[in-house]
């Protein structure tokens, strides 16, 4: 049984679908990742999945209970990290954790409370007030929040949004013990090396899921040559390609720069004269993540206005 | 100059703070609403020389003098007499119910008194518990009835003619009048509505402001738990405020207190939630804590206004005494004063507390019809 099984979710919001035909399935213990511009729906998505919203049409099962008639029995099992800091700065981090394993009536509340301090290497803190975290430690105190229950499945929206690099790298770490551990993750972001490190990546835009697959897997079915330009007048260069055909995308990456476009004949046309001018190489290269997701932005039409 | 002011820069500030008024309405509807509900329940609904007040008659003679002395007192105005009491002891638990402010008792031997020229007397029961209430109608009384026994007597305007007749006037529960004896324990109410009602209605509007809804939403909570989380922390509240207003009637004041305390205690525990229950009613309709509070304050104004605290109900047309029916205030205002001054029992409360359950069963429905369980 997936632990995320749902077909055709819709949801509009007024006369703006931002939800337009989701179809998701997640195995048990499988980390995926959920990318998209801003605005294109993952939030929406992800609280749809833990009953936060009532999608318009669509159903299906989140850990086997059904999406529109068991939201209750779901919110007990599914951990739900929210994107902006969610619990009361008002309240010390003890009383925070309290609250929670009271409300998923976990007992003895101390005792979870005071494990979860350790883990969390905040037994010494444990009166200070929430709201006085930076915003690394308000991420952890979150997380270990949402999984004080054990629940089976996590949602996390935008999670590393604002922390910093190590930060970051400790709670992709921390990630990975829980999967081991036979949670499900799904997790939305923005930063491509936190896609690299998902098992698996789902590319939702305007609403529309646009691919899925593990990262390999998505790259190499976008289809996208990607070719080096180094050299000297880089940014003449680039100025230059935009505008011919073949080039799809230019990107300034340190000293070189990346051109890449879907059609190679077209793509190696373009490129012929600069290749031949002085001092400047013309190598292939490998297309990123990045690159493709910049090609899928650029595909799909802006539904904002 | 342009370094410390400038017209741009302050027609900028302007245009961003007429853009924000517009866009919350609820802030727009008060700035109309508040002014308009004002003028039209002072100009038309408060009254505080009332007229037409409830009486009842306490007769037993049919004679023509006493029905001289009644069709007097009607066309004063002040009187307005729909009931006819069979006994004292009927017409005084009419008053105790406050369904009359004034007993008007006419001896049986009211009319062989005059007859035989002897000073005959009546007796006039006035419900002191309001003393602004009550004052008009009994100042005009003496006079009035006078003038109508000597012209049934047939003496003319103005001549001596037999005995003058003497009006007893008994200001009941409230002898010497003092208002402040109808003013504290009204207050009790006003600012138990004033507190329960503004603390509650942020309970909802500061969570969403503060984005701490989402999750408790995510995390497994009914609505009912989360209505009764965010207003039982209040009733605590509300019982010491209880404490402090009754302990200080009592000390600084010297209200008298002649009723049951448990029953007092017990209405106010309804009321108070009934209290709570409308805030945080208002609390799932307005959006923002600005809004809640600003909806809280509407619902206070026309409160203080046409319960009866500030002004006689009696005094104010059949309309405004139709709205001032259907706020919790005007039930547990009558409920207090009722048991605090006149020792009213259950039974003489019973259709307050009725009234004031019903305002618990009504407030909570529509709380929780209105809660919304998503974000939708």
């Amino acid at each position: 049984m997936n632990a995320i099984d749902v077909h055709g979710l819709v949801k509009r919001f007024g006369n703006k679908t931002v939800v337009d035909n989701v179809s998701m399935q997640v195995a048990p213990g499988e980390i995926v990742g959920f990318l998209g511009p801003n605005g294109s729906g993952k939030t929406t998505t992800i609280r749809i999945m833990c009953g936060l919203l009532t999608p318009d049409a669509g159903s299906g099962r989140v850990l086997g209970y059904n999406l529109l008639t068991d939201s209750l029995k779901i919110k007990r099992e599914v951990g739900y990290m929210t994107q902006k800091f969610s619990f009361y700065e008002d309240l010390t981090i003890a009383e925070n954790l309290e609250f929670v394993a009271r409300l998923y009536r976990l007992k003895p509340v101390a005792n979870h409370v005071a494990d979860t301090l350790a883990d969390l290497g905040m037994t010494s803190r444990r009166n200070q007030l929430a709201g006085t975290l930076s915003g690394g430690w308000k991420q952890r105190l979150a997380l270990a929040a949402c999984i004080m229950h054990q629940p089976k499945l996590l949602l996390l929206d935008e999670p590393t949004a604002g922390v910093d690099p190590k930060a970051r790298r400790e709670f992709w770490d921390e990630i990975h013990r829980l999967a081991r551990d036979g949670l499900t993750v799904l997790v939305s972001t923005h930063y491509m090396d936190e896609a690299e490190r998902c098992h698996r990546i789902a590319y939702i835009s305007y609403g529309r899921m646009l691919t899925t697959g593990s990262v390999a897997e998505v790259v190499a079915n976008a289809g996208l040559i990607t070719y080096i330009v180094s050299g000297p007048g880089l940014a003449g260069i680039a100025a230059a390609l935009e505008s011919r055909d073949g080039v799809e995308q230019v990107a300034p990456f340190g000293a070189t720069l990346h051109v890449v476009g879907s059609d190679r004949q077209e793509l190696e046309a373009a490129l012929s004269d600069i290749a031949a001018r002085d001092g400047v190489t013309v190598a292939p290269g490998e297309t990123s993540l990045e690159d493709v997701f910049i090609q899928f932005m650029a595909g799909s039409k802006d539904n904002m206005a | 100059m342009n370094r410390f002011f400038s017209f741009g820069r302050l027609g900028a500030l302007l245009v961003k703070e007429f853009i924000q008024m517009r866009r919350d309405r609820v802030t727009f509807a008060m700035m109309l609403g508040v002014p308009l509900m004002q003028l039209l329940l002072f100009g038309y609904a408060i009254n505080t020389d009332p007229k037409s007040l409830p009486a009842a008659l306490v007769a037993t003679g049919n004679d023509h003098y006493t029905r001289a002395i009644v069709s007097a007192l009607q066309t004063t105005n002040y009187y307005r007499f729909d009931h006819v009491a069979e006994s004292a002891a009927e017409a005084e638990r009419l008053m105790a119910r406050g369904e009359v402010s004034f007993v008007v008792t006419i001896p049986s031997d009211f009319a062989r008194r005059v007859d035989r020229g002897e000073a005959p007397q009546i007796l006039i029961e006035a419900d002191a518990t309001d003393p602004s209430a009550s004052s008009g109608a009994v100042s005009t009384l003496s006079t009035l009835a006078a003038r109508a026994l000597n012209r049934e007597r047939g003496v003319a305007p103005g001549a001596v003619g037999g005995p003058a007749l003497d009006v007893v006037v008994h200001r009941r529960y409230n002898p010497e009048g003092i208002s402040q004896y109808n003013i504290v324990p009204g207050l009790l109410g006003v600012i138990l509505q004033m507190t329960m009602v503004m603390m509650t209605s942020i309970a909802l509007t500061r969570e969403i402001e503060r984005g701490t809804m989402e999750n408790l939403l995510a995390m497994p909570a009914s609505p009912a738990e989360i209505m009764l989380g965010k207003v039982l922390p209040y009733l605590v509240v509300g019982g010491v405020q209880v404490a402090v207003v009754l302990v200080t009637a009592k000390l600084l004041f010297s209200v008298p207190f002649v009723g049951s305390l448990p029953l007092l205690l017990g209405a106010i525990l309804i009321f108070v939630l009934a209290l709570v229950l409308l805030g945080y009613t208002i609390s799932t309709i307005a959006r923002t804590q600005m809004q809640a509070l600003q909806l809280a304050f509407f619902f206070f104004l026309p409160s203080i206004l046409v319960s009866g605290f500030m002004f006689p109900y009696r005094g104010m047309p059949g309309w405004a005494q139709l709205f001032g029916e259907i706020l919790p205030l005007t039930h547990f205002l009558r409920v207090v004063r009722a048991v605090m001054l006149k020792g009213a029992d259950l039974a003489a409360i019973g259709t307050e507390i009725a009234w004031l359950i019903g305002f618990v069963a009504f407030f909570s429905a529509l709380a929780l019809l209105r809660f919304r369980r998503t974000l939708d």
